[in-house]
């Protein structure tokens, strides 16, 4: 906290920030296009959020309240570590709660709670060419997404129905985005697609290795492909979450022996524990509150 | 057959650098008719394919195409988007290796649903019907669509491909070598498949071949080329039975008689 002066105002240099804003506003300009900008090294391993990380540098000023998850949780490794990197580097308000925060930096999902106008939601991405695994020449994609050529992309969705009998991708499921480029949505699971669609909140996609941006802006059309005979559909779970009883959200496996026990629980940390708070109680929640739990109002 | 070719070809000339890969090839091409374009390996030919097929530019000269409104359009100043859509909606291209027409990675039942869904086809049911009509028409076993290609035998491979290029009706059909690599008798059953499918669906192709036999069953007339240049072309039957130039002279009575 006390050698921020060592750094530039959240790590990056004016310059290089500003060459990522230019990229982030030429994204938003063309809704699921992918800018290529020249990334930079980042204190951490590609594949942690390189991208994601210079994003949130650019856009991060003094009064922003950064939120940082990873599978959902604002507890794992790499949301901590990030979090404490922007606390350190700009000093900044960092939080769990959804609501309060004006940025938040995601790896692979989308917050339960829904967001509102004026927040931002950075997504860290991979590998960000849907196309990437059908063609891999980068030369032939871009000429695809330039002559809107995606034929390929259903060639992949017919692929998963002739085998398995439905669509069987489950995450970085493809979207079409204001009815021109097809987008991979990074890989949050295909329950999180219809939160993007017409999303108040503005969404900027960051991958590092692969030096590219791209965004989709408050409100725009976003549409996951599929077939007339075999439409879109989200995962659904049989039981609700085992700690907050929540239905229709998206649940972690997580397992509890090596006897073959294993509960299902919300992958949103922070929404499982505001139900918590709320008095909602799964059946596996233990009884006596948890420390986590002290700030609940009593009953 | 109207009045009008479907294909118009002038002074076509390709070269490379100094050498030459095709010069001052002038013909036309009308619906319905096969073409079929001979000579040893060298001589041009597949150079004057890809041209045809626009996957070359040439060096000089002029190709129009009637589209299906009946306009001729000038093959080598349309965009790049207007040419693609071209190739995979009213063009087919058969390669002599199927594995370059193909993608060897994804079932046949794709392979040939790819152009249906390139051109906005979205209900899968149909587009199965699709491929399984298809299949049954180049005679591959309804039980093998969900097989990948690396699954099949080259003579399996060939008619998928062949399936593939046909299922969007293509007028014009460019072949390069189809039954290259295949034995005699495979070979005969792809002659007489192709013929069918030519004829029932009307189908105009420009056959490259150096086996004259094939030249002979599928095609009406011929252009026969050496160093890049057509020395000889009319009607089939007229230039294998009475060979004009002494170089199809030679050609023709190369033929090993069995």
């Amino acid at each position: 906290m006390t050698d921020i002066a060592t750094y530039n105002f959240a790590y990056l240099d004016e310059q290089t920030k500003r060459m990522i804003r230019r990229a982030i506003l030429k994204g938003i300009a063309i809704p699921g296009y992918q800018v290529p900008f020249a990334s930079r090294e980042m204190p951490m391993p590609y594949g942690w959020g390189t991208g994601g990380v210079q994003v949130t540098a650019s856009i991060i000023g003094p009064d922003d309240v950064l939120k940082v998850i990873d599978q959902g949780a604002d507890d794992t490794t790499n949301a901590v570590s990030i979090r404490a990197f922007f606390k350190k580097v700009a000093n900044v308000a960092v939080t769990t709660e959804t609501a309060k925060a004006t940025i938040i930096q995601t790896r692979h999902r989308i917050p339960e709670h829904p967001l509102s106008a004026g927040q931002v939601l950075v997504y860290q991405v991979p590998i960000p060419e849907p196309l990437r695994f059908l063609e891999p020449r980068e030369t032939e994609t871009r000429k695809m997404h330039a002559l809107e050529e995606y034929g390929l992309m259903h060639v992949k969705l017919y692929e998963d129905i002739a085998r398995h009998g439905r669509i069987a991708t489950t995450y970085a499921y493809p979207v079409k985005v204001e009815g021109r480029y097809v987008m991979d949505p990074s890989p949050t699971p295909k329950f999180d697609n219809p939160k993007m669609h017409r999303s108040p909140a503005l969404q900027l996609f960051g991958a590092g290795r692969e030096k590219r941006i791209y965004a989709v802006p408050p409100f725009t059309e976003v549409v996951s492909l599929d077939f007339e005979d075999h439409p879109f559909e989200v995962q659904t779970f049989d039981q609700p979450c085992a700690l907050c009883a929540a239905e229709n959200v998206y649940l972690d496996e997580v397992i509890l022996d090596d006897h073959g026990g294993h509960m299902f629980v919300c992958s949103d940390t922070d929404h499982c524990e505001k139900r918590r708070e709320e008095g909602h109680r799964g059946h596996l929640a233990p009884e006596t509150p948890l420390a986590l739990e002290k700030t609940e109002p009593a009953q | 057959m109207t009045d009008e070719p479907l294909l118009r070809v002038s002074a076509l000339s390709k070269f490379y650098g100094s050498r030459v890969g095709c010069e001052n090839v002038t013909f036309d091409l009308w619906p319905g008719e096969v073409l079929a374009v001979v000579g040893e390996s060298g001589s041009g030919k597949t150079t004057l394919l890809n041209c045809l097929s626009t996957r070359l530019l040439p060096s000089s000269g002029t190709a129009s195409y009637r589209m299906r409104d009946g306009q001729f359009r000038e093959l080598y100043r349309m965009s790049e988007a207007e040419r693609r859509f071209l190739m995979r909606t009213d063009w087919g291209f058969v390669h002599q290796n199927p594995a370059d027409g193909l993608r060897m990675t994804v079932s046949a039942g794709a392979n040939v649903g790819e152009r249906l869904m390139a051109v906005g086809d979205r209900h899968y049911g149909k587009i199965r019907a699709t491929a399984v009509d298809w299949l049954s028409r180049v005679e591959i076993d309804e039980d093998r669509i969900d097989d990948e290609p690396r699954a099949f035998s080259g003579g399996m491979r060939q008619r998928l491909q062949i399936a593939r290029n046909l299922v969007t009706g293509p007028r014009l059909v460019f072949m390069d070598e189809p039954t290259g690599g295949l034995d005699v008798s495979v070979q005969a059953r792809l002659l007489d498949l192709l013929r069918g499918l030519v004829t029932d669906l009307g189908l105009a192709a420009i056959v490259v071949t150096h086996d004259l036999a094939v030249a002979r069953l599928l095609s009406q007339r011929m252009m026969v080329m050496k160093d890049g240049r057509v020395v000889e072309s009319g009607l089939t039957d007229r230039v294998l039975d009475d060979p004009r130039a002494p170089y199809t002279q030679l050609l023709v009575s190369s033929i090993l008689q069995v």
